[in-house]
């Protein structure tokens, strides 16, 4: 199969040229020099110790929806919904730093106790996309898209009703907490908190072996792959599904209360920041794998992160970053269905 | 019109699928195409029809070169392909099924299309219905559909890849009858088979591969023993029926009723004892299927009760996975769609398979579980072979090992279909060591001297009425034929109530 290596190379770093190429004319095309723009995008996810630690910030979300998405992607499930999950375990979050922030408790056990119950509001949320799926007959596309949307508009009217702001309501958010509630960060001027970074990996580390050595995993590949014969073989089908589901949630969920108790210090409307979506590229541009997943997620962090100052810089929307990353996941997928077309031509099965 | 094949060679890696192939047929023949599984024979029909490309070699009409690159090309050659698993579209109304190929434009004739369907239909005295849905067809009448819509796509020549496998006796009458309608119209049909009598019945000539090459053909009357000797390279010996003394009770079924949409089976009674390998023949779609599946729990019986084993508290609403904890188990005959996981090697298969120690897979040990699996069971693949690269035969010995070490009741849909001689005579091998251990195995066949072959005792369906249990010495093909019609039921509940 060397020979099948071989060509997934060459197609892989070949889409991700015809990308970058592509991405290059449309710069181009607006007037400005595209290395300049790249040279900016790199300077601004690289140029200082600060913006590093920005992009790590950005990666920690980013990999727990890839981590949790990994589960559904091998059980053959498509959960669109993570953006609601994510959202859900901050409001999780949210309501439980509210509930314990004046008890005795120390600062330490309410953020924890408020991470815990942000993975279970994303578990939860993600159970809803699950069942409505397997005793609904809602497909988890649509189920999770209009759990989304629930999401979404629950957060709004926590944010403008019940939690709001005293005196006026603001689209900034809620109220911050108190700083002895924020999530400890490695300096006093950083955003960047060690226990999250420590959370992402883990959650990285937590899917491989689950997918690559457990029976588990084996199990819901299964599932996945064809669910009538592992039904056959003997596999509880849906509790799969449903498990596959919890874990996602489960990540997308603490991805969320990161947000809230690392990052923002507070619930803000669009607290989900389009990571769970993000989530959905990095893991079809990985071909699902574990062992990528963590790498790419960083790049598209970094990406996203390095593009802020284009606009300032350059008189270049920092959605450049966007249009970067769809290109590639777009291109590369293309390039592996070129592959296995011309492979199958070579081989002569149509 | 003539077709010529010539030198037509394939490989698959190191496999000579087809190894320089030379055959000329003249029109109006049926050119039977004989082999074992995994001979070429498929493949040959493939590339004839535009499925795959050969490395070599040429097709020739009337003298004339064709070049087919894709089905499409086929067809509008006039070339029409009957695949072995049916290519059609199971959620499709039969109607949109016949048109959907059709180059129409934007908007197709329809009334045109159902006229013609009818009349199509009606030529050849099938009963198919164009509003319901294909999925709900059995394969017999799935094949009647495809035979109509390649003919009314104008197809002079047809291919017919293992058509008599999985369609009942009455259904393989209407075929044979249809296609020596169309070869006397002069249309040429290449008739794929490992079923010699098939060949016999049907073909003016015969051609036989062997290991990807054509190692001999030959023209009505045919020889038989020398087409045996042709195809295997040495004679076959069929094994004989098992003679186990029945033992303790598996499976009792008392006034059992199963309901589908179409069909309402009941007042099913029935015991079934270790050891005892019983046959379900019947047409397809009169119910033997939905009786298996309820055996096991696939589909929940609407009346009376199920008992496993020698317990008297019936089974009734529980599922498959109940049925399995107390060692029934099923094996589908839709191999790749419903009994393995494509995309899955065979050694995830074999973990699959057995009850895990850990948590953790020991990826050596399953190498080491692969590895005497495929000894065991003679499968040819690799531990990381995926089980779509594999050839139907090993497929069905690959759902063989799969199989829990304890059972006490294995349902088989179909166990041979598809299968060669000698992967049948091994996967039969294989059931019966079961049986030799305690198992009692219930199975579905449309192949009447499978049945007979096989079982202790044979239960014949018919729209839904189920006989007793019957004795399959008292049985031939003859009787159980007419069983299989509707004929001589009277007797045979006379007999029941005396």
């Amino acid at each position: 199969m060397l020979d099948d290596r071989k060509t997934r190379i060459l197609f892989g770093s070949g889409s991700v040229l015809v990308a970058l190429a592509l991405t290059t004319a449309i710069v181009a095309a607006t007037g400005n020099n595209p290395l300049q723009a790249y040279a900016n995008i790199i300077q601004g996810a690289t140029g200082s110790p600060n913006v590093a630690a920005n992009v790590l910030v950005s990666w920690v979300p980013l990999a727990l929806a890839t981590a949790g998405l990994l589960f559904t992607f091998t059980g053959g499930l498509w959960n669109i919904g993570i953006e609601g999950q994510i959202t859900l375990g901050a409001i999780f979050c949210t309501w439980a730093l509210r509930s314990l922030q004046n008890t005795a408790l120390s600062p330490g056990a309410i953020i924890a106790v408020a991470v815990a119950a942000g993975m279970l509001g994303g578990m939860l949320w993600a159970l809803l996309a699950g069942a409505l799926k397997t005793f609904g007959g809602v497909n988890e596309i649509f189920g999770g898209l209009g759990l989304n949307f629930v999401a979404t508009a629950l957060n709004l009217w926590l944010i403008f009703g019940p939690w709001k702001r005293p005196g006026v309501a603001s689209m900034s958010g809620t109220l911050p907490f108190e700083p002895e509630l924020w999530m400890p960060t490695i300096s006093v001027q950083s955003r960047l908190a060690p226990v999250p970074l420590v959370l992402a990996a883990l959650a990285l580390v937590t899917a491989f072996i689950l997918l690559r050595g457990s029976h588990f995993g084996l199990r819901l590949k299964a599932v996945g792959k064809n669910p009538r014969a592992a039904y056959l073989l003997g596999i509880p089908t849906w509790q799969h599904m449903l498990l596959s589901f919890a874990l996602c949630g489960a990540f997308a969920g603490l991805a969320g209360a990161v947000q809230v108790s690392a990052v923002y210090h507070r619930l803000i409307p669009s607290i989900s920041s389009g990571y769970g979506y993000t989530g959905l590229m990095v893991a079809m541009l990985v071909n699902y794998s574990p062992v990528f997943a963590g790498p790419v997620a960083l790049f598209f962090a970094a990406l996203g992160v390095g593009s802020i100052q284009l606009p300032i810089v350059l008189k270049l929307d920092s959605s450049l970053a966007g249009v970067i990353q769809g290109f590639l996941v777009l291109f590369v997928l293309m390039g592996n269905g070129l592959r296995l077309k011309l492979l199958r031509r070579k081989r002569g099965t149509l | 019109m003539t077709i010529e094949l010539r030198n037509i060679s394939k490989h698959f890696g190191a496999l000579k699928a087809n190894d320089s192939i030379s055959l000329t047929v003249p029109p109006g023949c049926i050119q039977g195409i004989l082999g074992e599984n995994g001979a070429g024979k498929s493949t040959l029909m493939k590339i004839f029809s535009g499925f795959l490309k050969p490395d070599s070699g040429e097709i020739v009409f009337d003298g004339k070169s064709l070049k087919i690159d894709s089905p499409d090309d086929a067809i509008r050659l006039g070339i029409g392909m009957l695949h072995q698993d049916p290519l059609d579209f199971p959620p499709f109304r039969v109607i949109d099924d016949f048109i959907v190929g059709s180059p129409g434009g934007i908007v197709p004739d329809r009334r045109k299309a159902l006229a013609d369907f009818n009349t199509l239909s009606k030529q050849f005295g099938f009963s198919l219905s164009a509003e319901v849905r294909v999925g709900s067809l059995t394969v017999g009448e799935r094949q009647q559909l495809e035979i109509l819509r390649l003919l009314w796509l104008g197809a002079k020549v047809l291919i017919l890849d293992e058509p008599t496998t999985g369609i009942s006796q009455a259904q393989k009458e209407i075929l044979f009858a249809t296609l020596k309608t169309l070869a006397d119209q002069g249309m040429t049909v290449f008739f794929v088979s490992h079923k010699l009598e098939d060949v016999e019945a049907l073909c003016t000539k015969a051609a036989v591969l062997r290991q990807g090459a054509l190692v001999g053909s030959m023209d009505r009357p045919f020889d038989k023993a020398a087409l045996v000797r042709m195809m295997f390279g040495r004679e076959v010996e069929l094994a004989s029926k098992s003679s186990i003394a029945p033992g303790k009770k598996v499976l009792t079924i008392k006034t059992g009723s199963v309901d589908s949409i179409r069909l309402r089976i009941k007042d099913v009674n029935l015991q079934v004892r270790a050891g005892e390998i019983i046959g379900i023949a019947g047409m397809e779609g009169s119910g033997q299927d939905l009786f298996l599946r309820a055996c096991g729990g696939l589909v929940e019986p609407s009346g009376g009760q199920f008992c496993l084993d020698e317990s008297e508290t019936p089974m009734n609403g529980k599922t498959y996975h109940d049925y399995m904890r107390q060692g029934v188990t099923y094996l589908p005959a839709a191999r790749l769609e419903k009994g393995l996981v494509p995309g899955m090697s065979l050694a995830e298969h074999f973990t699959l398979s057995v009850k895990p120690k850990s948590a953790f897979i020991d990826k050596k040990a399953a190498v080491a579980l692969s590895n005497e699996r495929i000894a065991a069971f003679n499968i040819k693949g690799r531990p990381d072979s995926p089980v779509e690269s594999l050839s139907g035969g090993n497929q069905q010995r690959t759902l063989l090992s799969l199989l829990p070490e304890i059972a006490s009741l294995i349902l088989v849909e179909h166990p041979t279909r598809g299968l060669d001689i000698e992967s049948t005579i091994y996967i039969w091998g294989k059931l019966k060591e079961r049986c030799t251990a305690g198992t009692a195995i219930l199975f579905i066949s449309s192949d009447l001297d499978e049945i007979l072959r096989y079982s202790d005792k044979v239960l014949v369906f018919f729209a839904g009425k189920v006989t007793p249990l019957i004795a399959s010495e008292s049985l031939n093909v003859q009787k159980l034929g007419e069983l299989i019609g509707g004929v001589g039921w009277d007797a045979l509940e006379a007999n029941n109530n005396a």
